[in-house]
């Protein structure tokens, strides 16, 4: 008899085969995926989950008998005797033959992982502008050392290695020793003159060596060298603006809420490290934490100029360009003071694009409302201005739940860094 | 072995030294007192993810890649999490040496019973009954699914994943009408198989010549001249095994087409015997781990406190709702088997008048272990219901038969009940459940139009008026059109030849050309 520990073994024996049907099934997942995350909360979003597909395409038929008449033998009898007749409905109606193994007509539920799900989620998005700001985007110049090089500054330059070529190019040139020199002029003092002459002119010999020999010549210095090198930039910051003014529904939130959710989910993807900031603004800005951000009761006009300055501020104090990815989100009515507009769009072009990687406008509104028939805003017809201008902002319009995801789509699509890349 | 009192373990740990002191201790009742002749046994721990991984591959250790047994798996591990579903204690493959797969979370106790029920019951039956002499080739199995695991891939490789996939499906769709029921010339034999499928494969290799296909044939023989009997006769129709009517007739498949319908086919005959030998071989398993836990217990090699955990899962295993209950999902094979066992053994060694009248053969011989031997070799379910289901286990069963005719607007019969008129009619009704000629649609190919359009036709045999499910039915016939490339057609006939519903189905066009 062997016994045999498999616990060790390799797990997930079955992923190939998973990831098969995956494949098989995949608009069928994918259009599950999508419903249930529009019926998900933000942070669930990253969770995997149960999702149930029709198994049309996904059956596995086989011959199968119904209907006609049917003999059954069944265990315990309480009342029945031979001759009984039993109403269709009552307790000793049989079961259909096989209740076939999650094959029913009305859908196939299954646990999607965490990856599964977000991949799926986020299947053909990838950064904006992604051919264009490729290096700037995800990468930053580091230095590292690499080797040594025969030009360089002064303070690079390597001692010890200079040194040791000094010394070696001495000994193979054989340069005399000043203990040499010494020991031959000592031998001077006491020895006869024909001597003298002799250790005289050898003493002469090793000096005109000893100066034409120098003690480090330029071609032994080193310098230390350096390599630029792109350096990841494992991190994001995802600045979330959005206007709180008394004109902003909780509906209006709602779906401000869910496009941070799906940006949320694309950096997480992407960068090791995320964080957020939310700023809210009024007529004057504050940073608040999330819950404050949705729930929290705020009240007074409106001057976007004041969220972009407190973006700014943060940037500056915080989050160093060279090491962070910035990404800003901005969603509001499109209300905004009219004198406020030539300062929030100097801000903007002039303090924020230039620094971020990515800064999205996003113009909610009320339920019900065509996005087609939202008359242009204050704030959009600025935006719209500065786009013309050739800033790099991304802006759409939504007025409900289901809007949202398509819009974040067209936003990131893959497809617009083919158009760009084009011309 | 731990010293005290002899005991073979104490409360619920385990580790590998107690695991081969509890299979000695068990091989030792197993042999000597219950007289079993069993495969070496190799026993694999594995966790409760490769448990569910071996669930979705039919419970083998290895299978080849197909989308469906993701599925299963997707659908299990939802099951599982949920906590809808509780595991198997163990997996046994009838292969030799006999694997059986334990979970860790066992107790001690719990690896005792399933070693005893899986290591000795089942590996009992499988080396003995006379269905898995006959169909199954233990030795060569696992060979096998390595050969036929590699073999999909590489062809995977050479024609593509979605021919592959697509031919499988098709295979996968006749999976259960790809079956010899009738012990043919000769026994199955996976190692020469395999070999035989690499000899094929290396022939063609080697004898490739692109003249050949250049070369005139000359006028074809007209098949009109046949004669029907004789088309019929020389394709070997009727054939009620559609899979091998593909493999070997079929038109326009490729050869490694051919070769993964005959994996299917191999694949599908190995599990034949375990379809029609569920209430006995869980009966046979159930009723000898009783008896060797029963032992251990006896020789003081098992505490009280165990014996009584394994009670109580024994319980559980042997428990057998009524129709009224909630939980009732038709007969509990471990229960009914179990019952039978025990009652076989009371019968042999302790009959009453009653049991003397209908079991004279056995009845009072005394000898329990040879009689049950006996009927472990000999019988499949459905004959060992019909000879061995006593009255008295009628009646402690309450069983009852019902007949439930559509037409029959009133309600369904009770047709018989557990009385002195009923025994025989309950029993013959039962045992006709556990038939396998009754349980699986009766189709088959009944003629090919070679001369003409080269239509394959179908027959299916319709009994007590149960027709195929349209939908299903199609579906396959599509699979079915695609594999033979030309229109196929499947007449639904009853018992007096009228037609019910016909069937015509005309090939998709892109699997069988790839």
């Amino acid at each position: 008899m062997h016994i045999v520990d498999r616990r060790l073994n390799p797990g997930s024996k079955s992923l190939e085969n998973r990831q098969r049907f995956l494949r098989r099934a995949k608009a069928l997942v994918q259009g599950a995926v999508k419903k249930s995350s529009q019926d998900r909360d933000i942070k669930d979003v990253l969770e995997g989950g149960e999702i149930s597909i029709p198994l049309d395409g996904m059956n596995e038929p086989r011959f199968r008998r119904e209907g006609g008449t049917r003999d059954m033998v069944l265990p315990g009898n309480k009342k029945f005797i031979e001759g009984d007749m039993l109403p269709r409905s009552g307790e000793g109606r049989g079961r259909a033959s096989e209740p076939g193994e999650g094959d029913s007509e009305d859908g196939f539920r299954f646990v999607l992982s965490r990856d599964e799900f977000v991949d799926l989620f986020l299947d053909d998005l990838e950064l904006p502008d992604l051919a264009k700001r490729k290096l700037a985007e995800a990468e930053s110049e580091g230095l590292h050392r690499a080797g040594y090089a025969t030009s360089g500054s002064p303070a690079n330059i390597s001692v010890s290695r200079t040194v040791r070529l000094a010394m070696a190019r001495r000994t193979a040139l054989r340069r005399p020793r000043p203990e040499e020199i010494a020991q031959l002029e000592a031998e001077i003092e006491d020895c006869d003159e024909a001597r003298r002459i002799e250790l005289m002119a050898e003493i002469e010999a090793l000096k005109a060596k000893f100066r034409r020999i120098p003690y480090i010549d330029p071609i032994d210095i080193r310098y230390r060298r350096f390599e630029t090198m792109p350096k990841p930039v494992a991190q994001a910051v995802m600045f979330c603006l959005m206007d709180v003014s008394g004109s902003m529904s909780e509906h209006m939130k709602d779906l401000a809420k869910r496009f941070y959710m799906l940006l949320y989910v694309f950096l997480t993807r992407r960068y090791r490290h995320v964080e957020i900031v939310f700023i809210r603004h009024t007529d004057r800005a504050e940073e608040v934490d999330e819950d404050t951000f949705f729930h929290g009761p705020a009240s007074g006009g409106t001057l976007v100029s004041s969220a972009l300055q407190a973006m700014h501020d943060i940037v500056r104090s915080r989050f160093r360009p060279a090491d962070w990815n910035i990404y800003a989100a901005q969603a509001s009515d499109g209300d905004n003071s009219l004198s406020d507009g030539e300062v929030a769009g100097r801000l903007l072009t002039e303090m924020i694009l230039p620094v971020s990687q990515f800064f999205a406008y996003l113009e909610v509104g009320e339920t019900g409302g065509s996005t087609f028939d939202m008359p242009d805003s204050s704030l959009w017809t600025l935006y719209q201005r500065l786009r013309a201008d050739g800033a790099a902002l991304s802006m759409r319009k939504v007025s409900d739940r289901s809007q949202i995801f398509p819009v974040f789509h067209d936003l990131f699509q893959r497809r617009r860094k083919q158009e760009k890349a084009a011309p | 072995m731990t010293a005290t009192a002899g005991y073979l373990f104490e409360g619920a740990d385990w580790d590998f030294t107690k695991l081969q002191h509890i299979h000695d201790a068990c091989e030792e009742i197993a042999r000597s007192e219950l007289g079993l002749d069993v495969y070496p046994n190799q026993i694999e721990v594995i966790t409760a993810e490769q448990m569910l991984d071996a669930y979705s591959s039919a419970g083998m250790p290895l299978f080849y890649k197909h989308w469906s047994f993701g599925k299963h798996f997707a659908h299990h591990e939802a099951f599982y999490r949920k906590g809808l579903m509780g595991l198997a204690y163990e997996i046994v493959i009838n292969s030799s040496p006999c694997i059986s797969y334990l979970m860790e979370e066992n107790t001690a106790t719990m690896q005792t019973l399933v070693i005893a029920h899986a290591a000795f019951g089942h590996n009992h039956f499988f080396k003995n009954n006379y269905l898995f002499r006959q169909w199954t080739d233990a030795d060569g199995i696992l060979d096998y699914l390595d050969f036929a695991k590699s073999y999909v891939a590489q062809c995977e490789e050479r024609h593509g994943r979605l021919a592959v996939e697509q031919t499988l499906d098709a295979a996968h769709a006749l999976m259960s009408h790809g079956i010899d029921r009738y012990p043919g010339k000769k026994n199955l034999d996976l190692r020469t198989e395999e070999k035989r499928a690499g000899e094929r494969r290396l022939h063609e290799e080697a004898a490739f010549n692109d003249l050949w296909r250049t070369v005139p044939t000359g006028p074809v023989k007209s098949a009109a001249l046949l004669s029907t009997e004789r088309r019929r006769s020389l394709l070997g129709l009727p054939q009620e095994n559609l899979l091998y009517f593909l493999e070997k007739t079929a038109p326009r498949l490729q050869s490694w087409q051919r070769e993964l319908i005959r994996i299917v086919r191999h694949i599908a005959q190995y599990f034949y015997p375990q379809s029609q030998t569920k209430v006995m071989n869980e009966g046979t398993a159930t009723y000898v781990h009783y008896r060797i836990m029963t032992r251990l217990h006896e020789q003081g090699r098992i505490s009280d406190g165990n014996f009584l955990e394994f009670l109580q899962s024994h319980t559980n295993v042997v428990f057998q709702p009524d129709f009224d209950d909630p939980r009732f999902s038709g007969f509990n094979p471990y229960a009914l088997g179990f019952a039978m066992m025990q009652d076989i053994e009371r019968i042999v060694s302790n009959p009453d008048d009653e049991d003397r009248e209908w079991f004279p053969d056995i009845a009072g011989t005394g000898d329990v272990m040879a009689v049950l031997r006996d009927v472990w070799a000999n019988y499949r379910d459905e004959s060992f219901i019909s000879q061995f289901l006593s009255p008295r286990l009628i009646r402690h069963l309450r069983l009852f038969h019902l007949h439930d005719n559509p037409e029959q607007r009133e309600g369904i019969l009770v047709d018989a009940i557990h009385d002195e008129r009923g025994y025989r009619r309950v029993r013959r009704e039962l045992s006709r459940q556990y038939d396998v000629g009754y349980i699986d649609p009766n189709i088959e190919v009944v003629d090919v139009d070679l001369a003409g359009d080269r239509r394959l036709m179908l027959r299916h045999t319709v009994v007590k008026g149960a027709q195929l499910n349209e939908t299903d039915a199609k579906r396959v016939l599509q699979h079915l059109a695609d594999l033979w490339s030309y229109d196929v057609s499947l007449v639904e006939v009853d018992a007096a030849d009228h037609v019910l519903k016909e069937y015509v189905l005309s090939p998709r066009g892109v699997a069988a050309a790839a």
